[in-house]
């Protein structure tokens, strides 16, 4: 901070500090210059701070409903949803005077606003936004470190601490400084507009997405019709980001992007019609919920045609958000970035926000519908055995607390999308692109084809196989013991490269390294 | 200069134990968040004042950006402007529960047909930046054959005898929608499936190498 260069354009100079009281201003100014040119990092520090609040705010809301409200205004056992109508302020007051817990009458005026449905859906909103801007972050250091130990380097090894955990957010920082270019033979207006049609429809997605039985924004009939629409949504942005560069690589790129996206949605949105077609519904919190119980009761083992599809529909989800080997539209070698060439800073980070948000989203579909929702391995009936019978432990918050740790719950499922999005990234890293002929033979004539066969069959299958019969289940308990066998595989791979890390990526970095 | 030294058996014990005590934690608080938590509510009409403030926002929109589309020079500015027009009117739909409607309106017209007007834009177009220039008697053709649609158009509001009290607007729900395409409309339905086959035919017939 001794020598700051104040980035503003009617002021070009370096600010020299001189003594102890330049060096006291000279982080005033900085911050000063930043908030200047970036609305946005007030707009996010707002996010985050919002969402604090917010978090606080419900744990009261939480405590005075299940405390005072219920058996007042709610009839004990109701749903959450008869509490309807806002209360008016008074009845807050009464609430809080009542007898049992006394709670100071002040705490009303707090509370007030969250009884209106506005406020809570705006607080869930700035919720899903804080969720969007911490699984980029993470996901984008994931993949440098992937990557890294791919190639038998170390990756960031420096900031932050532990294996440069803080490198996507020292990235950050040097994004929004960097100097902030629009081609001036372009058009403005569009190039300024297509990061955000990338960014907004990629959080939207969010929207449907549930992360847990209860754990979704809008539990709605249409949730995977909806989130397709996003996804799809996602690509004009990409496409005018390309056009209004004025640069023949870009629009190279952004055709590219067109003619993949348009292509591959067909065999995407087929393949996600074949759970649909098992489950009934497209709701996704209930298509998530039909496969709780364990591990055989997954929607991929229910049938080889399901089993075969989950990996069809991974193939063209990799396609579709345009993951290697399919990044033809940003393919560094040949395109310079593709529809990325002109872009810098800030609108540069917020297409990289919009594609590992979309990779999430594309992975959650892909748990959602194939590998069992946000359920474990094992069976629920099981645990709750074990802890009632075996552990002896009595009903109660912390016998809860374990079934929803152990049973299901958001964390599985962001551990299974998680899964998902590595193997998205040792794809990226092993093999080598391909051609774009190569990949339209790929969709039109291999997967496409492939897809209306298995929903022939899929279809067929459910109409002639009982789904309580005894062939449904030796289907179910075969496929199933097949994926154990090629998980216990997948283990073994991993613990042979944990055991020969050393040889892998160095003495140096397992051991020496600062952090490591 | 910087020492690098193996971290002792304590550091490591404690940044075990911190780590896990971290972990447990967490898994405490989402596990209790996950059981505390009801149903979440299910979309619902928003009422009174709420819908119609979120009614003529959304029309206000709808209308600009159509102009937009209308009064742009640009083609790709007009694809820009009809974007927004169609996101308009989805939201006109959700607002009015009708959440298949919406969705596929964005499937359908954003991301296949906004997309395949600007792919072929990209494709066809001889210079980089593609203007529309009007000539006098294209807009004196179009301003009679607008004028007639609105003719048209305002004679039906004129003639509808509109309902005075609002019908509660509900979501029929995607089942009814389903069971009613594949009853009552089946023919329609079936019918519009076959001209979408006849059109993907013709496609691949006209695109297909002509034979010697």
């Amino acid at each position: 901070l001794t020598q700051i260069w104040v980035p503003w354009r009617e002021n070009p100079q370096r600010y020299q500090p001189r003594g102890l009281k330049g060096m006291a201003w000279a982080p005033l100014l900085a911050a000063r210059a930043l908030f200047r040119r970036f609305p946005g990092t007030i707009f996010w520090g707002g996010v985050v701070a919002v969402c604090i609040v917010v978090a606080l705010h419900g744990a009261v809301f939480d405590f005075v409903y299940e405390r005072l409200l219920v058996g007042e205004w709610v009839a004990p056992g109701s749903e959450r949803s008869a509490f309807g109508g806002p209360l008016s302020l008074g009845e807050i007051r009464a609430a809080l005077a009542a007898p049992g817990v006394q709670l100071p009458a002040w705490l009303a005026y707090p509370l007030y606003p969250l009884t209106h449905r506005l406020v809570r859906d705006i607080v869930a909103m700035l919720g899903i936004i804080g969720i969007v801007s911490v699984i980029p972050l993470f996901s984008i250091w994931w993949e440098r470190k992937v990557s890294a130990h791919i190639q038998n380097r170390v990756g960031p090894m420096r900031a932050g601490g532990w294996h440069g955990f803080t490198q996507t957010v020292a990235d950050g920082i040097k994004l929004i400084t960097k100097e902030d270019l629009i081609p001036p033979q372009g058009d403005g207006l569009l190039f300024r507009l297509a990061p955000y049609l990338t960014f907004v429809p990629s959080i939207m997605a969010f929207i449907a997405l549930p992360f847990g039985t209860y754990w979704v924004f809008r539990d709605t009939d249409v949730g995977l019709v909806f989130v397709l629409a996003m996804l799809g949504v996602e690509v004009v942005g990409v496409i005018l980001a390309g056009w209004s560069s004025n640069n023949k690589w870009s629009v190279y790129g952004s055709m590219r992007e067109a003619c993949q996206m348009v292509s591959y949605e067909i065999p995407m949105g087929m393949a996600l019609m074949l759970p649909i077609i098992a489950a009934g519904t497209l709701n996704l919190s209930r298509v998530g919920d039909q496969q709780a119980g364990g591990w055989f009761s997954w929607m991929c083992f229910q049938n080889p045609f399901l089993l075969a599809t989950s990996v069809a529909y991974y193939v063209a989800s990799l396609a579709s958000c345009k993951r290697a080997p399919f990044d033809l539209a940003e393919s560094e070698s040949e395109l310079v970035a593709g529809f990325l060439t002109e872009y810098s800073g800030f609108r540069w980070s917020m297409f990289f926000f919009a594609e590992y948000c979309a990779m999430f989203v594309v992975s959650g579909l892909s748990v959602i519908l194939f590998f069992g929702a946000w359920y474990t391995p094992w069976s629920g009936a099981w645990v709750n055995h074990v802890l009632t019978d075996v552990l002896k432990l009595s009903d109660g918050w912390l016998k809860t607390m374990v079934l929803g740790v152990l049973n299901d719950g958001p964390l599985w499922f962001i551990l299974k999308c998680g899964l998902l999005l590595y193997v998205q990234m040792w794809v990226r890293w092993t093999l080598p692109r391909i051609r774009i002929d190569q990949l339209l033979y790929a969709c039109v004539q291999v997967i496409l084809p492939l897809m209306l066969l298995l929903m022939l069959g899929h279809v067929l299958w459910v109409m002639a196989v009982p789904p309580d019969g005894m062939l449904a289940a030796v289907t179910r308990y075969v496929l199933g013991t097949a994926g154990l066998i090629f998980v216990a595989g997948f283990l073994r791979m991993i613990a042979v490269g944990w055991l020969r890390r050393r040889q892998l990526v160095g003495y140096l970095a397992a051991d020496v390294l600062p952090g490591a | 200069m910087l020492m690098l030294r193996r971290a002792t058996s304590d550091e490591r014990r404690a940044t075990l134990i911190r780590c896990l005590t971290f972990l447990v934690l967490v898994l405490a608080l989402a596990g209790h968040a996950s059981a505390a938590d009801g149903p979440p509510p299910a979309i619902h009409a928003a009422s009174g004042l709420q819908e119609a403030a979120l009614f003529y926002a959304f029309a206000l929109m709808t209308v600009v950006s159509a102009l937009g589309v209308a009064l742009s020079r640009s083609v790709v500015r007009m694809a820009t402007w009809l974007f927004f027009t169609f996101g308009a009117v989805a939201l006109l739909f959700f607002l009015l529960q009708a959440h298949f409607l919406a969705a596929v309106q964005l499937i359908v017209y954003v991301a296949g047909v906004l997309v395949l007007i600007v792919f072929g834009i990209m494709l066809t177009a001889s210079s980089p930046w593609l203007r529309f220039e009007v000539k006098r008697g294209e807009l004196l053709v179009s301003g009679v054959i607008c004028a007639g649609l609105c003719a048209v158009i305002g004679h039906a509001i004129w003639r509808t005898n509109w309902p005075a009290s609002r019908a509660a607007s509900t979501n029929i729900g995607i089942d009814a929608l389903g069971r009613t395409l594949l009853t009552d409309y089946l023919v329609p339905f079936e019918l519009a499936a076959v001209l979408l086959m006849v059109i993907l035919i013709g496609a691949a017939y006209l695109a297909r190498q002509p034979q010697r």
